[in-house]
């Protein structure tokens, strides 16, 4: 919807020319998954564990730097992980074990360390993931996708959903344009009758512009496949580039098994 | 002369138009309110296995869904994805002063199919884990587990057994919806609960179930009325389109017009 090509599903999406950007997208979802999969694998309880994330965060936010995501965009991004922090502040009151005093408050040392590490892990991988969003075109990132070998069928629906994702918010859009500008006010029970019958129509306007769409697709020859150009070959180059995020946080994790 | 009792309208189009940017933040945090899981709050061994479980789901699911839509799949989950993606975003009045949001399971799960509402579930949860960050990239499995396998599969078999004890009307499928949105979000709620006792972390959780046991009640009430009501609406105008209910279609009897012989009528 806003002013980003591509619209709602394109807002994350940073234009830009950065090496992260100019990454082929199927290597960078290998290297968020690699990364999230270094970050979760590092141990919570080891006395090192701290260090071993902020070595994470470091390595994490120069790929930020790199890429040219600000630290607003960033801050932004985690914004989804607050339900969370909710259950992560709760576990030092609750676990057992010994405890420790912090400003007059019993809290227990292994529910630190627990809820810390949790929201530690979140924390980081959200990032990744957010600098992968910022950096990433969606129709880029299903191109990625569907090299990964996700299902044909699936790939499609996900093209299909991206797509029509903003025809389908600009119909959600004049919708409340429409009941606003007849008086509506939402807010009360009321207003249930009203948006129920309003969400009722657009999904048959969605599934009847599926139809129309499956029907359209048809008589120009659509044989239950895309067509697709040759994948281009991948260099070393670009998986050395990729990997090297999830290649420091691992440099990270094993000197803290060594070191620790 | 214009009638002076009309209220003035408290906005404009155009100040609609302005608002847009506003709506669509407040839909960013609205949408807070739909929890996914993170990466990093369930171990490996249950991650993989809700993994497993999600991915043999939905390989299913792709074959299955032909048999719900025919070979016109791809468009028509694309587009369902597409309006559950949207519908999430409407901010619904609930009860006094609280607003839910649909999360849309069982409703998929009654209006196309349980098979073709897992794929678009999961696509969603993709689109949200890949490009708004919300979810982890490791835990889609387990998120499609949560929303796509426990929420649809748990709602629609309540569905389909409250649809075969309740009489065959048209308020006993809004009644067997209504019970099973309801039952759907503290199931996939307890779920969750019960994959972090398992291989979350060792804190006794007696006072966390109990909690969010508490607030998902609440949740799925919302959510069973958000469903029923947008059902109903479905109903009343394309009773054909809705899978759950196909059982109350009934061919229409054609009354026979043949015309008298003649001769009979006098």
């Amino acid at each position: 919807m806003g002013a980003a090509h591509g619209g709602a599903l394109a807002a994350r999406y940073l234009a830009g020319t950065s090496p992260v950007h100019r990454l082929e997208p199927h290597l960078k979802v290998v290297s968020v998954l690699a990364f999230a999969l270094v970050v979760v694998a590092t141990p919570v309880h080891a006395p090192w564990a701290p260090l071993a994330y902020a070595g994470h965060l470091v390595a994490v936010l120069s790929v930020a730097a790199i890429a040219g995501v600000d630290p607003g965009r960033l801050v932004r991004g985690l914004v989804v992980e607050i339900p969370f922090v909710g259950f992560a502040l709760l576990m030092p009151f609750v676990a057992p074990g010994p405890r420790v005093e912090v400003l007059g408050l019993s809290l227990s040392q292994s529910g630190l360390a627990a809820g810390g590490g949790l929201l530690a892990k979140a924390t980081l991988s959200v990032l990744a993931a957010t600098i992968l969003a910022a950096t990433t075109e969606p129709r880029e990132l299903l191109r990625g996708l569907e090299r990964l070998r996700l299902p044909q069928v699936l790939v499609q629906i996900l093209m299909f959903m991206i797509r029509y994702a903003d025809v389908v918010g600009g119909e959600l859009h004049r919708m409340r344009v429409a009941r606003e500008s007849r008086g509506f006010r939402g807010g009360r029970v009321s207003a249930l009758r009203v948006l129920g019958p309003a969400t009722g129509s657009l999904f048959v306007r969605c599934f009847e512009r599926g139809e129309r769409v499956h029907l359209a697709m048809l008589s120009r020859g659509y044989t239950g496949r895309l067509p697709a150009g040759p994948a281009a070959a991948v260099g070393g180059r670009s998986w050395a580039v990729a990997l090297a995020l999830p290649a420091v946080a691992g440099v990270v994790l094993l000197s803290g098994f060594v070191l620790g | 002369m214009l009638p002076t009792v009309v209220e003035r309208p408290r906005r404009t189009v155009a100040d609609l138009r302005c608002e847009r940017g506003r709506s669509q933040l407040q839909t960013m945090c609205n949408k807070v309110a739909v929890v996914h899981v993170p990466d990093g709050f369930l171990d490996a061994p249950t991650s993989v296995a809700t993994g497993v479980l999600a991915a043999g789901t939905v390989a299913l699911a792709l074959r299955k869904a032909r048999a719900e839509l025919d070979e016109r799949t791809a468009p028509l989950a694309g587009l369902t994805a597409a309006f559950v993606f949207a519908a999430q975003m409407i901010n619904f009045p609930v009860a006094a002063g609280t607003s839910g949001h649909l999360i849309g399971a069982v409703l998929l799960a009654v209006l196309v199919g349980p098979w073709t509402a897992v794929l678009c579930m999961t696509v969603v949860l993709m689109v949200q884990a890949l490009l708004f960050a919300d979810g982890g990239v490791l835990a889609i499995g387990t998120n499609v587990t949560l929303m796509g396998v426990v929420a649809v599969g748990l709602g629609y078999g309540v569905f389909r057994l409250l649809r075969a004890a309740l009489p065959r009307t048209r308020s006993g499928v809004l009644t067997a919806t209504f019970v099973a949105a309801f039952l759907s979000v503290p199931a996939a709620a307890m779920t969750f609960v019960g994959l972090f006792v398992v291989g979350g972390s060792d804190v006794p959780l007696g006072p966390v179930v109990a909690a969010m046991g508490g607030i998902h009640l609440l949740i799925g009430l919302g959510e069973a009325a958000i469903t029923v009501a947008v059902l109903g609406a479905v109903l009343a105008v394309r009773p054909d389109l809705v899978h759950g209910a196909a059982h109350l279609r009934s061919a229409t009897a054609l009354a026979s017009r043949r015309p008298e012989p003649a001769g009979a009528a006098r």
